[in-house]
């Protein structure tokens, strides 16, 4: 079936004109009406402007014009800017709002001839590791609907697992595309701070966030991370270096490569868990990589210090949601207090009020050295120690998430609990590591993730170790039931 | 009262930097667009959009910097200051806090006694300006027009060097006057181009700590700021001595009623929680950078005024006036360049008197002024030369203005040309002589001031146009010679 195709093997069949685009496209959007009702993955479907766009794509395809992601479908996580689409961020304060621009990483895939078949649910503004946070309602995991998919790019995991688009675009704060990515059994991308444009992508907390992709194997992520990747110049924070060939190098020999095994993440994981892992490490050395291990003695540190910034960040990214000039604006406000005050509590919830509070709090006068000015003084430790760690080997491995996906409901009420979820991931968005996740097994008929971390703008060399063990093993090609 | 008290003054200015493009958008800055036509998604902060440092912007802090001997900072932050209002539509400004891009400098002012004061700049910072809120014709409604959110400003901060209102204004337009000689900023400040927030305080004399100080918001002219300190130094000194205490609180003045009022008091004030902007990039500069800078620094207020005393033999104060504006002083340099270097204070005292009161007349500025140094030098060589005398030429100069015709063209239209023949003068003073036979005898008897008599007689007898030497010398010998 065409959805189980990789992306290369779909361009073959684009370019041989087997398949058109607009086939392709009218495949995927038959899936979502199938199947997404069940999942909720999906909350706004273009399908007028898909099928445009996939004539389009089939038309240049006829000139002869051929690229990796001419022609294929792919579904965005509500954060990003599309033009003339609503863009919702899944908060009830943007239900009413249409984009008037693409977002860099938009563009650029939409330049490439990639077709957008809708929008992907998420949790408010990118906080939560459940998808549980939504305006939109919670999304299903694949793999048992009454479990979360992860979070918060919950969606796009969500819909990728259930191959209702062969690739779907995330962003990860924390572990918001590796988390969900180990969740739903596929692949995730977290590439280094600045190696794609944030322009357009609505900050949650604006250090940490970044841009990244979901695709079932190495291989399809490198292809569309290749399109992704580049200097921006409308984001200062994006960096001008070269881009690699991410797909060319795939397959770069693994003999010699230094595996570092942090110890903060084996001390404590569950036995199964750790299996997993160990089966995966047994495949690298075969392949011979060695293994080393190693500590970030501050990395235990990382929840708090991350529960600290991504708030200080986000009180203030979010303050522009004032009813004024765009968004949800209460009815009949007596006064400008009011407006505010009304708009912004019917607009946010409860998770984003949250995080909104605590990050006002930590600002605050007489509270900033405390909190603030110290959790950058840690963050600037657990980067050193990264920094130290990758003196000594290339990459790290070790488990994405502690569990597998936990029951929707269960920890909604707990915060501290859910945010232990990201113990993992948040480090490498402390230190703008690049990371990523790719299905290693299963625990209790739940897939669990293998993370990989890198120095900054190792994707490459992470791209590969993962298609490497991609082409070892069959994990990811595993599609939950009722989905294949 | 006053001479108990210690007045203590420190001014926030905000100069609008004259980039041609806001200082984190691509949006024009050009003044009084219909509302909102200047506002891009970036101005409006919409969703997910980011801003970009416009480096025009550094280029005029950085020349501001030099410009008053400052370091400047290799290594400067861009921070928020949150808050919530309309007109900020990002619900923070963007602006430096701990680490500013100018750091300490100073600047000279002369006192009305002529000397100089040097006051010191704490610092000056980098950010942008808000938006506006309309009130007028809407009913039930508030506007907002964002054309100037992210307007570049520079945000001059004083030490709390000044003493008295009069000191705060002389600092004040020798700010004004280096940011348009530097051309980083149009100093108009009806539009809101320069304005200052004046923070004042009064201390018994001899005390060493500060007196609680009040910081008077937005005044956008030199009276206002004059006015408005002289009130408030007076309230804070009545409150005083009548046993009250100052609180420190944000004033407004109102010119109309000429008094400060109370905006916020410090419990009210917001707290801005402040923090690095997570946006934009520390912003580092090199040297080469800063010695790029440097070469774009013209001749600066001081450098210039102490060129013309010397090499024209100007007074102070004379020199300090002609170059008050950069366009003043080249005017005065045209017109010395053509009418030559002896004369230049001659050429000073027509551009200071004659001209400068036509332009205020007019309330033009001295590049629209409608005689130019060409023609201003034509006419002073005519008293150069003695083809008429001083105070013809002020008919003539008024001629000019007027018509816009040369000095010569006006001599000899109106036959204004100065009777330098000695026999002709000599002619009319025997006729004013013959007819004033009494005055003569009475001259003669002794009463000199009769002289002046006879002067006037035959200056109005030839419209003005004897050469008065001449006529001075040769009316002295007819009367004493007999």
């Amino acid at each position: 079936m065409m959805h189980n195709l990789s992306l290369g093997e779909l361009a073959d069949r684009l370019a041989g004109r087997q398949i058109s685009s607009v086939e392709l496209t009218r495949h995927f959007l038959a899936r979502i009406e199938r199947l997404n009702p069940s999942l909720n993955a999906v909350i706004t479907v273009t399908a007028a402007q898909a099928l445009d766009g996939a004539a389009a794509a089939d038309r240049r395809l006829a000139a002869g014009e051929r690229g990796r992601l001419l022609g294929i479908p792919l579904i965005h996580k509500d954060i990003f800017c599309t033009d003339g689409v609503r863009t919702s961020c899944g908060s009830r304060m943007l239900d009413n709002f249409t984009a008037p621009y693409d977002a860099t990483v938009v563009a650029r895939l939409k330049a490439a001839g990639a077709v957008m078949l809708g929008k992907a649910n998420m949790d408010e503004f990118a906080m939560g590791s459940s998808n549980e946070t939504s305006y939109y309602g919670p999304v299903k995991n694949p793999w048992d609907t009454t479990k979360v998919p992860g979070g918060s790019s919950g969606g796009s995991a969500a819909a990728l697992a259930a191959r209702l688009a062969p690739i779907c675009t995330g962003t990860d704060t924390g572990g918001s595309i590796r988390q969900p990515a180990a969740l739903t059994g596929i692949t995730g991308v977290k590439p280094t701070y600045g190696r794609v444009s944030r322009y357009g992508m609505i900050a949650f907390a604006s250090s940490l966030d970044q841009a990244g992709v979901f695709a079932r194997t190495a291989a399809d992520a490198a292809a569309v991370l290749q399109i992704m990747a580049g200097f921006d110049p409308n984001d200062s924070t994006s960096v001008d270096t070269p881009v690699p060939d991410y797909p060319a190098l795939l397959d770069a020999p693994l003999k010699g490569l230094k595996i570092g095994l942090l110890r903060e993440f084996f001390d404590g994981l569950e036995e199964r868990n750790a299996a997993l892992i160990h089966d995966a490490l047994k495949i690298y050395l075969s392949l011979g990589a060695d293994t080393v291990e190693v500590s970030l003695p501050h990395l235990p540190l990382s929840v708090p210090t991350y529960y600290v910034v991504a708030p200080a960040e986000c009180s203030s990214n979010l303050s522009r949601f004032d009813g004024v000039r765009f968004g949800h604006r209460c009815a009949q406000p007596r006064d400008l207090e009011e407006l505010y005050k009304r708009s912004r509590g019917e607009g946010f919830g409860a998770e984003v009020k949250r995080r909104i509070m605590t990050g006002t709090y930590v600002l605050s006068a007489g509270y900033f050295d405390a909190y603030y000015l110290k959790a950058q003084k840690v963050r600037r430790l657990i980067t050193d120690d990264f920094r130290a760690a990758f003196q000594k080997v290339d990459l790290l491995v070790g488990p994405t998430t502690p569990t597998p996906a936990f029951a929707i409901g269960a920890k909604v009420n707990d915060p501290v609990t859910m945010y232990l979820n990201d113990i993992y991931t948040i480090g490498a968005n402390l230190a703008g590591l690049p990371g990523l996740s790719i299905p290693c097994g299963f625990v209790d008929g739940l897939p669990m993730g293998l993370q990989l971390i890198g120095p900054h703008f190792s994707e490459a060399r992470l791209l590969g170790a993962a298609h490497q063990l991609q082409r070892a093993t069959a994990w990811h090609a595993q599609a939950p039931g009722g989905y294949e | 009262m006053m001479a108990n008290w210690e007045v203590v003054i420190g001014l926030e200015i905000h100069a609008q930097l004259a980039t041609k493009s806001k200082i984190f958008s691509g949006s024009a800055t050009t003044y009084g667009a219909a509302p909102n036509t200047q506002a891009s998604l970036i101005d409006l902060a919409y969703p997910g959009v980011l801003p970009v440092l416009n480096e025009q912007a550094v280029h005029m802090a950085v020349k501001f910097g030099l410009a008053i001997g400052a370091t400047i900072a290799r290594r400067s932050i861009f921070a928020r200051k949150n808050y919530f209002y309309p007109d900020l539509p990002k619900g923070y400004q963007i602006s430096q806090y701990e680490q500013p891009v100018v750091g300490k400098g100073s600047l000279a002012i002369m006192l009305d006694d002529g000397t100089v004061k040097t006051i010191g700049v704490t610092r000056a910072h980098l950010e942008e300006d808000a938006g506006k809120s309309l009130h007028e014709g809407l009913a039930n409604a508030s506007g907002i027009d964002l054309n100037r959110a992210g307007t570049p400003l520079l945000e001059i901060v004083s030490e709390p060097d000044m003493r008295s209102a009069k000191e705060a204004v002389a600092y004040m337009k020798k700010v004004h006057t280096l940011v348009r000689y530097l051309e980083i900023c149009d100093g108009n400040m009806q539009e809101g181009s320069f304005r200052c927030d004046a923070n004042v305080s009064v201390r018994p004399r001899g005390q060493a700590t500060f007196g609680t100080r009040a910081e008077i918001k937005n005044l956008n002219s030199f009276r206002f700021v004059e006015k408005a300190i002289q009130y408030e130094i007076a309230r804070q000194i009545d409150l005083i001595e009548s046993g009250g205490k100052v609180v420190q609180e944000t004033r407004l003045y109102d010119s109309d009623k000429n008094e400060t009022r109370s905006m916020r008091s410090k419990e009210e004030a917001n707290d801005y929680r402040y923090f690095p902007d997570p946006d934009l990039l520390p912003l580092e500069l090199d040297q080469h950078f800063i010695d790029a800078v440097r070469g774009t620094l013209p001749e600066l207020p001081d450098e210039k005024a102490a060129r013309f005393a010397r090499d024209f033999g100007l007074s102070a104060y004379d020199a300090g006036v002609l170059s008050a504006s950069r366009e003043l002083g080249a005017y005065f340099e045209a017109v010395v360049a053509a009418l030559g270097a002896p004369h230049a204070k001659l050429a000073a005292n027509w551009v200071m008197g004659e001209l400068s009161s036509a332009l205020n007349r007019e309330n033009a500025e001295i590049t629209a002024s409608r005689v130019s140094p060409t023609a201003l030098s034509g006419l002073l060589a005519r008293i150069v030369d003695a083809t008429i005398s001083g105070k013809i030429a002020k008919d003539v100069f008024e001629a000019m203005w007027s018509e816009g015709r040369p000095a010569d063209a006006i001599i000899e239209a109106k036959g204004l040309r100065q009777i330098t023949d000695s026999l002709e003068i000599q002619g009319v003073i025997d006729a004013v002589i013959a007819a004033n036979p009494k005055q003569l005898a009475d001259y003669r008897a002794g009463k000199d001031k009769l002289f002046g008599f006879f002067i006037g007689q035959v200056m109005k007898a030839t419209g003005g146009k004897a050469n008065p030497a001449q006529l001075n010398e040769l009316l002295k010998a007819k009367l004493d010679g007999g």
